[in-house]
This record gives C-alpha cells, sequence and structure tokens, in this order.
C-alpha cells in the first residue's frame, strides 16, 4: 500500500468541488469495501473503487485524476445500488471522468477516443454511425487490427450500415454541442 | 396508473443497425399484443456512456431532446427496448426536475423544456402494462423443452431509485415472460453482472473475460440460450462470443436471443419478422434440440 502524504498532496477544493458536481458527500464513505467487492472491473482497474474513494476524501487530486480506473468504470450502477451508505459512487466516477477531461487527462486513452469518436458521429449525423465512428477510432489509435476478426461475422448478416442515418434535426444537435462548449469555455 | 397502449418509441441508434433484429421483433411482439408504438419524430441520439463521461447537462440535453418532442406530440409514455437508452432518459426526467440543473439543460437546448413524459423499457411495458398472463393467451407455439438463461445486463434496473422497476439484485420480469412463452428457465446467478459495455473496441480483453465468465457459467448450467434485453450485451456474448473463447480456451457455441424474439417465435411469427438470420452464433441446432426434448418427454410420459 501506497503512503499517502497528506500535508503535502491534500487539496481540499478538489474534494468540494467533487462533492459540489456530484451531489455526493464523500465523508460518508466508511470503506466498508461493498463497492469494490461487487466491482467487476476490479481485476483491470490500477486503483479499486473504495480505495478511489478513500483518495478522494484525503483530496488526492493528482493520483486520481491521472489513473486508468476511472475510464474503464462502465457505469454498471453496482457500486451505486450496493453502497450502505446511499452514497453515488458511479456518480463520482462519472465526475472524476468529468474532471480529468478538462485537465486535459486520460489515464487510458483508447477509451477516451473511442468515447470521443462515438460523440463526433453524433454530432455529425444526429445518431451515431457505428461503422463510421470505428473507423474515426482506428484512425486516431492507429490500431488497424481493431475487430478485424468480427468483420466476417456480422457483414455478412447486413447489421452493419455503410451509410450514416442523418436526422433531420442534426443541426439542432450539433448546436448542442456548440453551446455546450461555450458554456465549458465560460 | 391506467394501462397505457400508446406509447412514443425511441429505437435508439444501435436498433437501425447491430441490433436491428431487436428493434424488428420488438416492432412485432408489440403489435401481436396490441400495443401501438409511435415512433418519436427526427428522434436523436441519446448521448450513450460517452456523453455522460463528458457532463450531465451536456448527455441530458441530448435526451431531453427527445422527451421534449415525445412531449409535444401529446405522448405522455415513452419507451425503449435498450437499457442504455433508458437509463439516459430515465435520468435525464430525474435531473430537470432540479430546477437550477434544468436551466443549464434550458441553456443547451435554447428554449424551455416542456412537462417531460414518463419513461420505461419495453420490458417493463411488457411485464407491468400487459403482464405474463395476458402474454401466455398469445402463445401459439410454447418454447417447451428450451432452457434458457436470462440475463437482464446490469444497468436495466440499477440504480433503483432511477429505474424504478423490477429488483435490482434478481430481476424476475424476463424471466416470468419467457416461462409464459413455454420455455424453461434456469436459475442464473449473473444475471445482473455487467458484460464489459462499450470497451470492447478499445479492450477487449477486459469484455473477453468478463462475457467468458457469463458464458461458460451459462454453458455449466447446460442451458440452450441465453436471452439478453440489452443490445450490448447481445454484440459482447454473441459476436463476440469466440473472442471470449480464445481467451478462456473454452468452445461455447451458445445462441444469445433477444427476448423478444423468443416471445415472437412462441407468438408463431415468421422468423423474418424477427431477425433470427441476424444472430451470429446460429440459432437453429438450440431451437431443434429443445423440440427433441421436448418429444422424448411427451413420449416418455405418454409410455409411463
Amino acid at each position: 500500500m501506497d503512503v499517502v502524504f497528506l500535508d503535502k498532496t491534500r487539496d481540499d477544493a478538489f474534494v468540494a468541488e467533487v462533492e459540489r458536481e456530484s451531489g455526493q458527500n464523500v465523508a460518508l464513505c466508511y470503506q466498508c469495501g461493498n463497492c469494490t467487492a461487487g466491482c467487476p472491473y476490479t481485476f483491470a482497474y490500477d486503483i479499486p473503487v473504495s480505495q478511489i474513494m478513500r483518495l478522494l476524501q484525503a483530496g488526492q487530486k493528482d493520483r486520481l485524476l491521472k489513473c486508468k480506473s476511472i475510464w474503464l468504470c462502465a457505469t454498471c450502477e453496482s457500486c451505486t445500488t450496493r453502497c450502505p451508505n446511499n452514497i453515488d459512487v458511479a456518480k463520482i466516477m462519472d465526475v472524476l471522468r468529468h474532471q480529468a477531461r478538462r485537465h486535459g487527462l486520460a489515464g487510458e486513452r483508447n477509451v477516451k477516443v473511442f468515447w470521443d469518436a462515438f460523440l463526433d458521429s453524433v454530432k455529425a449525423h444526429g445518431r451515431v454511425f457505428e461503422l463510421g465512428a470505428l473507423a474515426t477510432y482506428v484512425t486516431r489509435t492507429g490500431r488497424f487490427w481493431t475487430d478485424m476478426d468480427l468483420g466476417p461475422k456480422i457483414f455478412p448478416k447486413g447489421k452493419i450500415g455503410f451509410k450514416p442515418h442523418d436526422i433531420k434535426g442534426k443541426d439542432e444537435v450539433k448546436k448542442i454541442f456548440d453551446r455546450f462548449m461555450e458554456e465549458s469555455s465560460k | 396508473m391506467s394501462s397505457p397502449r400508446t406509447y412514443a418509441y425511441y429505437p435508439g441508434c444501435s436498433g437501425l443497425g447491430t441490433s436491428m433484429e431487436y428493434d424488428i421483433s420488438t416492432r412485432a411482439v408489440c403489435k401481436a399484443l396490441g400495443m401501438t408504438l409511435t415512433d418519436i419524430p427526427d428522434w436523436s441520439c441519446c448521448g450513450s456512456t460517452p456523453a455522460h463521461t463528458v457532463d450531465h447537462s451536456f448527455s441530458t440535453a441530448l435526451s431531453a431532446r427527445n422527451l421534449k418532442i415525445a412531449a409535444k406530440a401529446g405522448l405522455s409514455t415513452v419507451t425503449t427496448p435498450c437499457p442504455s437508452c433508458l437509463t439516459n432518459l430515465k435520468t435525464a426526467g430525474k435531473n430537470v426536475k432540479d430546477a437550477e440543473f434544468k436551466k443549464k439543460v434550458e441553456i443547451l437546448l435554447d428554449g424551455q423544456l416542456p412537462e417531460l413524459p414518463e419513461v420505461m423499457s419495453v420490458l417493463q411495458a411488457l411485464y407491468e402494462d400487459i403482464g405474463a398472463d395476458v402474454v401466455a393467451e398469445h402463445v401459439k407455439k410454447p418454447l417447451t423443452g428450451l432452457k434458457v438463461a436470462c440475463y437482464y445486463g446490469c444497468i436495466m434496473n440499477r440504480p433503483p431509485e432511477v429505474m424504478e422497476f423490477d429488483d435490482p439484485e434478481h430481476p424476475i420480469a424476463m424471466d416470468k415472460l419467457m416461462e409464459a412463452a413455454g420455455a424453461t428457465v434456469i436459475p442464473f446467478p449473473l444475471k445482473v453482472e455487467c458484460c464489459g459495455a462499450s470497451l470492447g473496441v478499445a479492450r477487449k480483453d477486459v469484455v473477453a473475460k468478463l462475457t467468458g465468465k457469463l458464458i461458460d457459467t451459462a454453458a455449466g448450467l447446460g442451458v440452450d440460450a441465453l436471452v439478453t434485453a440489452c443490445p450490448l450485451c447481445q454484440m459482447n456474448l454473441d459476436l463476440r462470443q469466440d473472442q471470449a473463447n480464445a481467451a478462456l480456451g473454452t468452445r461455447h457455441r451458445i445462441p444469445v436471443f433477444y427476448y423478444t424474439q423468443l416471445l415472437g417465435l412462441a407468438f408463431d411469427l415468421p422468423e423474418e419478422a424477427l431477425g433470427l438470420d441476424k444472430l451470429c452464433v446460429d440459432p437453429h441446432h438450440a431451437l431443434e434440440t429443445a423440440k427433441e426434448r421436448a418429444q422424448n418427454t411427451k413420449v416418455r410420459e405418454e409410455t409411463a
């Protein structure tokens, strides 16, 4: 277990910010470990979710915003559902991702690139264009072999469209993205 | 609440692509049960997981655009087959009950939000509004002999304060509908465990491990098929089944149906109307096995 020097790295403003944005009281976590026990991703996490809660109480901003776990959390809501103190842990994971994004951090870059490719597709067409989003991901990561094995299984089924389904109100949707960018830069 | 039989329908983006068989079988089954689904005009993406990892007012705005259109069309209940769309639409509805939050969303939408409609999954509508007994009355070809494990995925029922449907740890709605269709439901301990969700593209290893566990457990229980209610779960379990097999060193070939496809088969709807040919693991062997099993049981009973 790593040693955390509270006198050197504690960031109280960070704790307050996470509490405000998530609407949760992080002091309520008493480290029962229920979230970690039920989290399907613990095997892949660099910091288990209960330790994320503890580091959050200790205001360890840098550690948390750089970690991989917040990008591997799939929001399966197991932690939130099972927390005995009704802490919405999954929402805190979301808020940590929001903050990491604002600081230009992504401990699992490819996960972020995939999510961004998905959203870019929604911004362009109003709905996600599955093949287009995958192509964007492949281009941005250079991982050209991604899911190549699945092509022969799925293409003959006719389930993958080769053209996006643009909606009439796609400009309206694009404006939601634009206004969000504008608001968040204020 | 009286039983609403007209619903605003939100298909979700994957319904036009990788889960088209879920969309068509949902429409076919609802029609057979006398439900009217009116597509939300010009609906847009709910933002799925990626949007709520960016910002909550942003993801709420993407969902609220659709709820607003449904409200303007005078539709009081929105239904969707996809649990990811469901959780976004429901969370959006909850979020805008906070006046301050609502203002932020209205800025992003550049307009005021009316009172937003209720949102429920198609599974909830079938189970609560129609009912397993009425579903059973529509069964013409019971799925006798078919052993299935019902897999709900993680977010159809969680968190309970938001989803307000069935049980967050041991949901039973799909089990009851499958029993109504005549299938044998084998208790499945991993019915709400996460399959790895959208990490399949960026972290195939994570999804292979999680879906591998689901498939391996189901196989150990001796089921003929898995039944799902989620496009992403279905894709991970079906399309990615060989990736899981490779990771685990197994050779499972378990078909993964949408529950609406099996209901449709029990209603004797044509296979084309249910998109059975769209499944990657061919389900016909499982269906034949079930028929033989049912036949053998019948012969044994008659000769006993």
